[in-house]
């Protein structure tokens, strides 16, 4: 065993090391992606080829206005209509300029679902030109069909697009069912 | 413990931590938008007509104050998708206006939703006049 002193004396880079690797870390985990359909989920490893800024612009940019919502969530080609469509997004202007745009889309189309698109005749609603949503998606149904309207409408909600309203650790992009505040 | 050696790490890591994070950009607050807008025009601001502006629906069915609140030191809250909006007067929120990219972006976003059009100059350093007024 070292004497006491040399191994307190390395203490300060330990420190250091350690503080470097949790940052390390930290990227990492902002770097995860998720992975396909809504099924009970833990994270999985980002895309490989994502880089982690343009992770983050889409996080801050897209979890501005609502939860940053995981790529998985929509296939690419979906992504790539809201992304073309910013400045009509859902009703508000959400416009940012072209790098931006291309960098998010980027991440979204190569993390995105490869499930194919579903038409919105599908669901019910009328095919109109109108922009896909995740709340019409199958899978999304299928996760949310024991969920009382009243739910729904419960103030703490206020609208589908506050996930985070029972899902925990949607800012994080899980989704896990043990994360979920049941409300009444 | 050897703190010399202790200290002489901590030295060399806050060099070495100096040297490779860039310098931040030049603290910007609301008052460099203030004088941005003031150079781009000769109308002097007004908070009076920004209050009015910030409440008017202009033939929409939202105004500035549908998301940011009438009164806006705050918590404001997203007409669609509800999520809560930090206080945007500067006196509630200090991060509000700092960052001059930012302040176009959304003035340009929310004049669009509320006008149908971009917001002047004026507008712009008429609504942030009236922010700054509110304590």
């Amino acid at each position: 065993m070292k004497p006491k002193s040399v191994r307190f004396a390395r203490a300060p880079w330990v420190a250091v090391a350690s503080i470097g690797a949790l940052l390390v870390a930290g990227l990492a985990l902002t770097a995860r992606a998720d992975d396909d359909e809504g099924r009970r989920q833990a994270s999985v490893p980002a895309v490989p080829s994502a880089p982690a800024a343009d992770i983050a612009l889409w996080r801050e940019e897209c979890g501005a206005c609502h939860v940053a919502y995981p790529a998985r969530m929509l296939p690419a080609a979906d992504w790539r209509r809201i992304m073309s469509t910013l400045d009509r997004h859902f009703g508000t202007d959400a416009s940012l300029d072209a790098a931006a745009v291309a960098r998010i889309e980027s991440y979204l189309t190569r993390a995105g679902s490869t499930r194919a698109v579903e038409r919105p005749a599908a669901v019910g609603k009328p095919a109109v030109a109108e922009l896909p949503r995740i709340t019409t998606q199958r899978w999304f149904l299928r996760e949310h069909d024991s969920i009382p309207p009243s739910t729904w409408k419960d103030k703490r909600v206020g609208s589908a697009a506050r996930c985070d309203a029972c899902h925990l650790n949607a800012a994080q992009g899980r989704f896990d069912e043990r994360d979920i505040r049941r409300l009444p | 413990m050897n703190t010399s050696r202790f200290l002489a790490a901590a030295g060399t890591t806050l060099s070495l931590w100096m040297a490779v994070v860039p310098p931040t950009v030049a603290a910007t607050g609301p008052q460099q938008q203030l004088e941005r807008w003031r150079a781009e025009t000769s109308q002097p601001f007004s908070a009076a007509r920004g209050r009015a502006l910030f409440n008017s629906k202009a033939g929409s069915d939202w105004s500035c104050a549908t998301c940011h609140t009438s009164d806006p030191r705050r918590t404001g809250r997203h007409a669609t998708t509800s999520r809560p909006i930090e206080p945007l007067a500067p006196a509630a929120n200090p991060q509000r206006f700092t960052d001059a990219a930012k302040v176009e972006k959304w003035f340009r976003r929310n004049c669009r939703d509320v006008l149908g059009r971009e917001c002047t100059t004026t507008e712009k350093g008429d609504v942030l006049t009236w922010l700054l007024e509110l304590r």
